[in-house]
């Protein structure tokens, strides 16, 4: 491949998956808010963090995703009670396996982004960005 | 469609004016999506949402046949029923119809148009793969009790309920203090028209004791709220009053005969400066006009010895000591939350003094000093009991202020200038009014700033640094100094006072934070509730069913408190009205063929909604018990749940569309 004059840029890959009632109305003020953060991020919208399944992210590292993130209600603010806890205590038994997979952990990530914090979603999204240029593309994508 | 059809997906890229248009580029995320397959036929309009927008998509659906939509515009918060509307209207299962967020999610967040370009082509590639494999769904319809809870007493409250109640519905009104009226009952007079506050508030709280559709439970607080919209379970904790309401008949006899003969205990709706009784009303025009008994204060409650001249005074035998906390459930269709604000603290501005230098008060306190039922009577006087012959008032104590409130509370600069006018008015004392900016927008208000000029009220423009009582000329001697830098004058000041009043501004609720959780709100960074939308949806909130007035949501005057109560009270009538509410059909259903029966799920389920059939061996779920989290599906390790609408299948195929 011919070498251009600048090295090109890696831009990471990140599917997010965030909550409707917190994390996603976060990201929906952020936009009010006309708040710019990292287009890396692409966001699949669930009911609930509780909905995500260690499938889900396991798929879409298998599909090329270089990072996830995973966006939901404060402990104890839940709209479906405790949905977040059960996303919480999967997220973490899932980074182990993720980890033991060689996925470092900046790569897979949980955040307690409620509705009205736009200003920390725009942050954990450009910090998570940031890290997981760092690490490099994950390759990780079968076939 | 029958399942076999193939998807026939019209994609509909919308412009919103220069919205998405300005950062996206439109014509080629439409030119991409005729690319996509099962695309039929992909379309740019200015604007989506409007009639001919959606006559588009309708004309396009019947003349095309397609079967599937795609709207690419903003949030589905704002939009997406509507346009399901749209799919219906078309003759089209509303649930074949995806939205993909591309303002809010992309346009508006997003600096560079290339970047957003593509990010836009992803998200709407991972949208028509969604949207091919979704499937028809039934809209749940569930029966809606009429009858509305109000939580609160205070003006916006009291005026909620009683629009309620006037047009025919059940209000279950609950109010923490032993009395009704909120901060409003505390005022002598109202802003600009220079109204009687009592005159005005006490004709509807007598209103609401006397109707018939109203239950009024004061001295109580809601502990828990269960159920959806339409369904609420509401359980409603009340205190004691050791007088039982049911029987006193307010002749108030007992507090005259109460052992203590002086009133020596800090009377709270007096916020302390005023004393009363262990027994008491907080003010004569209370509702209900019966006696609290303070645990803390009853010798016999306290020692449980005493002459009980209260309960010998009493005629009616209503007094009880035996009273416990009891706990009423109510169902209601709707919950108006109107819980009001609580004054600034102004301790945490320690540099003006307050709680340390005497006749250093809060205008909520000057607004009892000045109240005819007050402590002083309606004379504000010193703590030596004389009359103060200056006074300053001191603008954006807690707000406006980095420190502490970065917000402007907004009627604290028309509420100064009206207790400048009463003090002036009751003491003859000179006021000043130390100010940032006067801030005097509504009806009349800029008018009464006039007035207030014409009478001679002294502003001085600028910060005050501090309040002090060291003085530094015999002038000053036993004197408030408040030093301020005059801005218009360009100098600094050094102006001796005898009182000096701090305007304190509105903040939330201590316990907003409880309340938002019991009833699924969400807060501001301020901590004031949210309304759905700042300005199409400002008494809705995030969840259905539950409506917000007043300044539980945000800084607000009497005025716009009660506009905003009517408008709750209106959107809540128009919810129970209706007799059914349509739910998301977003329900988990299980496979039974696939269920194992480990009944893993039924502990997952935070509703209780899935039950184990044991004749089958499998888990069953009751639809109108499930809210649609999809906490379940994850957890089945026989993957035999699901969630409609949220299928797995749907999710997954979302990921492959964004990393396609």
């Amino acid at each position: 491949m011919q070498a251009t004059v600048q090295e090109q840029r890696f831009e990471p890959r990140i599917v997010a998956f965030f909550c409707n009632w917190c994390t996603y109305a976060a990201a929906d003020l952020a936009g009010i808010s006309r708040m710019k953060y990292a287009p890396n991020v692409k966001v699949v919208r669930v009911m609930c963090s509780g909905r995500v399944d260690p499938a889900f992210v396991l798929e879409a590292f298998r599909s090329g995703a270089d990072g996830v993130l995973i966006g939901g209600c404060h402990p104890g603010d839940c709209h479906y009670k405790e949905g977040n806890y059960k996303a919480m205590r999967r997220f973490l038994l899932l980074s182990r396996v993720l980890e033991d997979f060689g996925i470092e952990r900046g790569r897979f990530r949980l955040e307690w982004i409620s509705a009205s914090e736009a200003e920390k979603l725009r942050a954990a999204v450009n910090r998570m960005v940031e890290d997981v240029r760092k690490l490099g593309p994950l390759r990780w994508k079968v076939g | 469609m029958s399942p076999d059809e193939r998807p026939r997906i019209g994609v509909y890229v919308c412009d919103c004016g220069f919205n998405i248009l300005g950062t996206v580029d439109v014509p080629a995320v439409v030119e991409y999506s005729k690319t996509l397959e099962g695309v039929a036929v992909a379309r740019e309009y200015r604007y989506m949402c409007s009639d001919p927008g959606q006559d588009l998509i309708k004309k396009d659906v019947k003349e095309m046949g397609l079967n599937r939509l795609v709207v690419a515009a903003c949030s589905p918060w704002l939009h997406e029923r509507t346009f399901r509307k749209t799919a219906a209207d078309a003759g089209l299962n509303p649930f074949l119809f995806h939205m993909v967020n591309i303002r809010e999610g992309v346009s508006w967040v997003t600096a560079d148009k290339a970047a957003a370009t593509e990010k836009a082509k992803v998200l709407v590639r991972a949208g028509v793969r969604r949207v091919a494999l979704q499937e028809p769904l039934e809209p749940r319809r569930e029966p809606v009790n009429p009858d509305v809870l109000v939580l609160g007493g205070g003006i916006a409250g009291i005026h909620a309920a009683l629009t309620l109640a006037n047009a025919g519905k059940r209000v279950t009104l609950v109010e923490r203090e032993p009395s009704i009226g909120g901060n409003m009952a505390r005022f002598d007079k109202t802003f600009p028209t220079l109204d009687c506050a009592s005159c005005i508030l006490t004709p509807k709280m007598t209103a609401v004791k006397d109707h018939p559709n109203i239950t009024l439970y004061t001295y109580s607080e809601v502990v828990q709220v269960d159920g959806f919209v339409g369904n609420f379970e509401v359980t409603i904790e009340r205190k004691p009053r050791y007088v039982r309401e049911d029987l006193c008949i307010g002749c108030l006899k007992c507090i005259d005969e109460c052992v203590y003969r002086d009133l020596r205990f800090p009377n709270a709706f007096d916020l302390g400066l005023g004393k009363r009784k262990p027994i008491y009303v907080p003010f004569p025009q209370a509702v209900p006009l019966k006696p609290v008994i303070d645990p803390h204060d009853c010798l016999y409650l306290k020692l449980g010895k005493c002459k009980l001249t209260c309960v010998e005074a009493c005629e009616v035998d209503a007094i009880d000591f035996a009273m416990k906390p009891e706990r009423v459930t109510v169902q209601v269709g709707a919950i108006i939350v109107a819980t009001g604000f609580q004054p600034f603290d102004a301790r945490r501005k320690p540099q003006y003094g307050y709680g340390v230098l005497p006749n250093v008060v809060t205008a909520l306190e000057a607004e009892r000093l000045l109240s005819p039922t007050g402590p002083t009577e309606g004379v504000p006087k010193l703590k030596d009991g004389t009359l103060p012959k200056t006074v300053g008032i001191i603008h954006c104590v807690g707000s406006r202020d980095e420190n502490t409130n970065a917000y402007c509370s907004k009627v604290c600069c028309m509420y100064s200038l009206k207790l400048a006018h009463l003090v002036k008015e009751r003491t003859g004392a000179e006021v000043y009014n130390f100010y940032i900016d006067m801030r005097t927008p509504g009806k009349g208000y800029e008018e009464f700033y006039k007035k207030l000029l014409e009478e001679g009220a002294k502003l001085v423009r600028g910060r005050v640094a501090e309040v002090t009582n060291a003085a530094l000329s015999k002038g000053e001697t036993g004197k408030l100094i408040i030093r301020v830098e005059d801005t218009l004058a360009g100098q600094v000041r050094r102006i001796p006072v005898d009182m000096v009043v701090l305007s304190v501004g509105m903040e939330p609720q201590a316990d907003a934070r409880e309340v938002r959780r019991r009833l699924n709100l969400s807060c501001g960074s301020e901590g004031f509730f949210t309304e759905l939308h700042p300005k199409l949806a400002p008494v809705s909130t995030a969840t259905d069913g539950v409506f917000i007035a007043g300044a539980c949501q945000g800084p607000k005057d009497i005025p716009e408190s009660v506009a905003q109560a009517g408008a709750a009270a209106a959107e809540a009538l128009a919810l129970v009205d209706r007799g059914t509410v349509e739910v998301q059909p977003y329900v988990a259903v299980v496979d039974e063929d696939l269920c194992s029966g480990c009944r893993i799920c039924l502990g997952l389920c935070p509703y209780d909604a899935i039950e184990f059939e044991a004749e089958k061996k499998v888990a069953r779920i009751t639809e109108v018990k499930c809210k649609g989290c999809g906490v379940c599906v994850v957890g089945c390790p026989s993957t035999a749940i699901d969630q409609r609408h949220f299928r797995t299948s749907y999710l997954l195929e979302e990921v492959a569309g964004v990393l396609a």
